[in-house]
């Protein structure tokens, strides 16, 4: 199944919640890669969990050293605010283990004042609209926010019948 | 499993006591959830919660009853209820398909919720394929139902007014005169295996299902809550006098999720 190792919990005593006030989550490649390329460098952030898992399309291990072509799903937290936690997923969580992942990740935290944001990305031939997506002007951000989150959101919201499945939407 | 939303105000959990759950099997052609959506749009239900469940693949999306763009930013999920306490009517709402090996988790928990809240009934809408009906089955009305032993008590005789067809056993072993019959739903997701815990829990259940196949299941649709109407009631249904009477579809109101179900707007260059 899935194991979540985090670096701080190597003694014994495994029910600490790390402390957490934004948690930005990567899932899948490209989201990965922008992450990579634009925010994680080693000075500021430092790897503080990895996810072990494995099905049929990946398997990852817990080594934190990994290449951009590999599968892994590791955490990082910024250096200078260690309540910043982000996560790049670049494996495959499948089907019956996206609530474990879930579970287990967010088992970990200390849930009040946290804000998360999901980074993603779909193929724009899904995008359900009323023209032709040949025409749109791609690529394009959509949104989805729940109820509680107050600030302003970049771009405008993901129209019905548009719906976000698998693991960002777990 | 139900987590009940948060209206403010500090209101208790809803209480469904004595009233009728209505739910859809995920089975062949979705005609179920199509169904439910219906019943959902045209009677403008209210969302009291959600289930917390990893029985379902997960999905989320914006209020698929969304009627204006104020109300259209609403988050919605795989497994949510809505209730309309005039009718005392509770609806199950499922969006994705299950996981696997989670059909009997999944009803395990649910008919432990509908005994802890005290549901009076239960009807689960569904469908089976059509292609694996017999020579009978073709003639005639493409629609069945199923009672459990408690409900066939209570309401047995109105299904027999109505001139409703049971759903027929099968024999076991096709082909041999003498075995025993069976129950058998193909195509119809939980279906036979929530009647079957339903009617060893003394459940009062109900199935309503139709025959059908994959493809422009809207029609299926119509025709399974009319058939529903016809027994609950839901809506007036006014056959004769209104000026659009030949038209089954007249009074249930679309969802604005039903749009573009067949894929986008075709490229202009095309032609």
């Amino acid at each position: 199944e899935i194991d979540v190792l985090w670096s701080w919990k190597s003694g014994g005593c495994g029910e600490e919640l790390l402390v957490c006030s934004r948690f930005i989550v990567a899932i899948g490649r490209n989201a990965a890669a922008f992450l990579s390329s634009f925010i994680l460098d080693s000075v500021c952030w430092e790897v503080v969990g990895v996810v072990k898992l494995w099905n049929e399309w990946c398997r990852t291990s817990s080594t934190t050293n990994v290449l951009p072509t590999d599968s892994f799903c590791l955490f990082y937290r910024l250096i200078s605010d260690p309540t910043v936690l982000l996560c790049q997923c670049s494996c495959y969580v499948a089907e019956d283990q996206q609530f474990q992942w879930l579970e287990k990740v967010f088992g970990s935290m200390q849930k009040k004042g946290l804000q998360v944001t999901i980074l993603s990305t779909c193929p724009v031939a899904d995008y359900k609209t009323q023209e032709s997506t040949l025409t749109l002007a791609s690529p394009f951000l959509k949104a989805l926010k729940t109820k509680e989150f107050q600030d302003q959101v970049c771009c405008p919201l993901l129209e019905q019948p548009n719906i976000v499945r698998d693991l960002p939407a777990a | 499993m139900f987590i009940p939303c948060d209206r403010g105000g500090g209101s208790a959990a809803p209480d469904f006591k004595g009233f009728t759950l209505l739910m859809p099997a995920v089975s062949v052609g979705n005609v179920g959830q199509l169904a439910i959506d219906l019943v959902i749009s045209t009677l403008d239900m209210t969302k009291v919660g959600y289930f917390y469940t990893d029985c379902l693949v997960p999905m989320v999306g914006n209020n698929p009853y969304a009627t204006a763009e104020e109300n259209s930013t609403e988050l919605s999920i795989n497994a949510e209820v809505y209730s309309l306490p005039s009718k005392k009517l509770v609806v199950l709402q499922i969006r994705s398909p299950f996981i696997k090996n989670k059909y009997r988790p999944f009803c395990e928990t649910l008919l432990s919720w509908v005994k802890s809240s005290s549901c009076a009934r239960v009807v689960l809408l569904s469908s089976s394929h059509a292609y694996q009906r017999d020579d009978e089955q073709l003639l005639g009305t493409p629609l069945r139902y199923l009672l459990t032993p408690d409900l066939e008590k209570a309401v047995g005789g109105h299904m027999q007014e109505l001139n409703w067809k049971e759903m027929e056993k099968v024999a076991a072993y096709p082909g041999i005169s003498d075995t025993d019959k069976v129950l058998h739903i193909p195509g119809g997701g939980i279906t036979k295996l929530l009647f079957t815990e339903s009617c060893s829990k003394g459940i009062q259940m109900a199935v309503l299902l139709k025959f059908c196949s994959e493809g422009d299941n809207i029609p299926d649709a119509f025709v399974l809550v009319n058939y529903l109407n016809e027994w609950l009631q839901l809506i007036k249904s006014d056959v004769s006098t209104s000026n659009n009477s030949t038209d089954p579809s007249s009074p249930w109101k679309i969802p604005s999720s039903w749009r573009l179900l067949f894929g986008n707007g075709l490229p202009p260059a095309l032609f």
